[in-house]
């Protein structure tokens, strides 16, 4: 059996607003493996989002275990727990959150600063490398308004990337983007999860979610389904029978 | 995140914003500019009456009749002739502090040549005048105590005097002029003095023996003024409670009786005109600093802006590792880097305004290296006072409260 890499059990999570309290995630268990895509999937509302957040270590739960890579997350402090992210965690957000004005390479390099591990001169490469894998080399000095939204997601997932991650989190990554670019980015991801990349990946689009290998479903906070993906679409081989911008013909 | 790059991070945020960042700064570098430049003023007017009172001899201890006054009521001009020949004669022989003497009598009058005239003063001296005064003479002679005994009817002219009754470039020496109607020959010429720092014209002068001008001009047996030299500026003190006594004993004045003369010393006068200009500085620097909190509150007040306005960018940095500690610093330098940039550009525009100052209006100034080091400091320490509070709120942020912010 592979290695464990997340493991929740018993995961809860209220939000109080006023006199109501939302109980977004009711009980969840959870374990996510070494070199599994995960579709973290349901209707609007679900607790897709809030999962993944906690996941992310971004959030802390009302209840419930929550190991990552071993470590038991509830007992780290917050610096504990950006060190954590720093290190160990990838992020990428369905509105690409790049810095505006910043150009592409330097965004990528952003993690890389707040590791003081990192020194200066490897930060340049390890950025141009983490560019280069998402094929966006060539436009290193392009600022995100130079770029389309499908760039600027691919130079996000380049962000992430930069720190080798042990997992990827993605929060309806492809969003905002058309069928065709959704399924290039999704291309990417599959490339990334091929050479053994963890992912965990929230949306609401069941054709999306055919990329993935294993999808959980969430309804009202609870898990209601987990299947295995079978047949398992590949986006790359999607993308090359597609014709090319028909729609507008 | 190091140091450098905290800079570099911060200067590209603040110019994304370039007017906004200059507006901010405004108050700082109007703040700081109008410190170093009230600064300059101060100083250059302090050290111009130091200068000033040191050349005319830093040494010096005048004695003058006291405006005596009885029950709030002044007396009158009979305390005036309080003071004699005999009196500096005796001033000269009895207390060893003091150096030189010379009694002072003026009258100020028309002075005539030819067809020339103009107003001007006479003063009535002694030869030791000149030392007392650190005056030289130009061209010509002092008189003589022979002149003196005889009240012979010569004198000396200032530079302005000759001006307006010779023209300029003109020896006068030889010649005869008239004051109050009195022949009196020009025998020297004295050396320019320029203005003093009250606007007066030093040059506009005439130098005559004590006696010719008591007896000649004025008719009066009597002194206005016996101006003496102490042995030195630190004798100043000593000479003039030898004065003091040796007046009291002529004067016959009994222990309880009030002086019925005045002693001043040059270094008195500085320490009360320094103290003045100290406090103008400091008046002036006050409101200065009133100016820099205002800039300060501005910077509080756009770094406020600037967190709400970059919230999902503070919470893209948490998420991708930011400590509270990285963000505090970003922030901090960003209201360091406004504080300080607007000081530097401060202190060159105080400077470049002193020197416009002087050049336009002839006021001294010096601007002083504590002045800037000061108003460095100043602003680093506003940069900081005023960039915490902002920088603290966002450090605090949780980082899903604050990706999720809109
Ligand atoms: N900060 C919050 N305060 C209050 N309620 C919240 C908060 N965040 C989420 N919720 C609530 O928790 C529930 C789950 O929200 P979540 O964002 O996880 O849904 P989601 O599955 O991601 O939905 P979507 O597909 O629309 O993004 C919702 O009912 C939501 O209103
Ligand atoms: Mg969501």
């Amino acid at each position: 059996m592979a290695k464990k890499i997340l493991e929740v059990k018993g995961l809860r999570k209220e939000f109080h607003v006023g006199d109501i309290t939302v109980r977004a995630l009711r009980g969840i268990d959870l374990t996510i493996e070494q070199g599994e895509f995960v579709a973290i999937m349901g209707t609007s509302g679900s607790g897709k989002s809030t999962m993944l957040n906690i996941l992310g270590c971004l959030d802390k739960p009302t209840a419930g275990e929550y190991w990552l890579d071993g470590i038991a997350v509830a007992g780290l402090s917050k610096n504990e727990l950006a060190s954590l992210r720093n290190k160990k965690l990838g992020f990428v957000f369905q509105s690409y959150n790049l810095l505006p004005r910043t150009s592409a390479i330097e965004n990528v390099e952003l993690p890389l600063f707040y590791n003081p591990e990192i020194k200066a001169k490897e930060r340049r490469e390890i950025a141009m490398q983490a560019l280069e894998s998402v094929g966006l080399a060539d436009r290193m000095h392009h600022t995100p308004n130079q770029l389309s939204g499908g760039q600027q997601q691919r130079v996000a997932i380049a962000r992430s990337l930069v720190n080798d991650p042990v997992v990827i989190f993605a929060d309806e990554a492809t969003g905002n983007l058309d069928t065709r670019t959704s399924y290039e980015v999704m291309s990417l991801f599959q490339e990334l999860n091929a050479k053994g990349k963890t992912i965990v990946f929230v949306t609401h689009e069941p054709d999306i979610a055919r990329f993935t290998t294993r999808n959980v479903v969430f309804r009202d906070g609870h898990i209601i389904k987990e299947q295995m993906v079978d047949p398992r679409g590949n986006a790359r081989e999607l993308l090359n029978n597609m014709p090319i911008n028909t729609d507008y013909e | 995140m190091n140091y450098s790059n905290l800079i570099k991070v911060s200067t590209r945020a603040l110019l994304r914003n370039k007017f906004r960042s200059f507006l901010t700064m405004l108050g700082i570098i109007i703040g700081i500019g109008s410190v170093i430049a009230m600064l300059a003023i101060g100083q250059g007017s302090k050290l111009s009456i130091e200068n000033q009172v040191s050349s005319m001899g830093s040494n010096m201890v005048m004695v003058m009749p006291s405006s005596q006054s009885r029950g709030g009521v002044q007396l009158g001009n009979d305390d005036s002739k309080k003071l004699t020949v005999d009196d500096a004669k005796a001033i000269s022989e009895e207390c060893d502090a003091v150096s030189l003497v010379s009694p002072e009598v003026r009258s100020s009058g028309q002075v005539i040549y030819a067809k020339s005239n103009a107003p001007s003063t006479i003063y009535g001296v002694s030869p030791e005048y000149l030392d007392i005064k650190k005056t030289k003479i130009t061209d010509g002679r002092i008189f003589t105590d022979k002149e003196v005994r005889s009240a012979a009817k010569v004198c000396l002219l200032g530079k302005t005097v000759i001006k307006n009754l010779f023209g300029e470039n003109v020896n006068p020496i030889g010649y005869t002029i008239r004051f109050k109607s009195i022949p009196m020959q020009v025998i020297g010429v004295l050396e320019p003095k320029g203005e003093n720092s009250f606007g007066q014209d030093q040059d506009d002068v005439i130098l005559a023996p004590y006696s010719t001008v008591q007896k000649r001009i004025l008719a009066i047996t009597h002194v206005q003024t016996i101006v003496t030299s102490a042995l030195s500026e630190a004798a100043s003190a000593d000479a003039m409670t030898q004065i003091e006594t040796v007046l009291r004993t002529r004067h016959k004045l009994k222990t309880g009786d009030a002086n019925d003369f005045e002693v001043r010393s040059q270094a008195e006068l500085v320490k009360m005109f320094t103290s003045i200009s100290d406090m103008l500085s400091m008046l002036l620097g006050a409101i200065a600093g009133i100016s820099l909190l205002i800039g300060g509150i501005g910077i509080m007040n756009i770094m406020y802006v600037s967190v709400t306005e970059r919230t999902r960018e503070i919470g893209l940095r948490m998420a991708i590792g930011a400590q509270s500690f990285d963000i505090l610093m970003q922030f901090l330098s960003e209201a360091m880097l406004l504080s300080v940039v607007g000081g530097i550009i401060g202190i060159i525009l105080g400077i470049s305004s002193a020197k416009i100052i002087t050049s336009l209006a002839n006021w001294p100034t010096v601007v002083t290296s504590n002045s800037v080091i000061m108003s460095f400091l100043v602003c680093t320490v506003i940069g900081i006072f005023f960039g915490w509070y902002p920088a603290q709120k966002a450090s605090r942020l949780d980082p899903i409260d604050a990706l999720r912010y809109e």
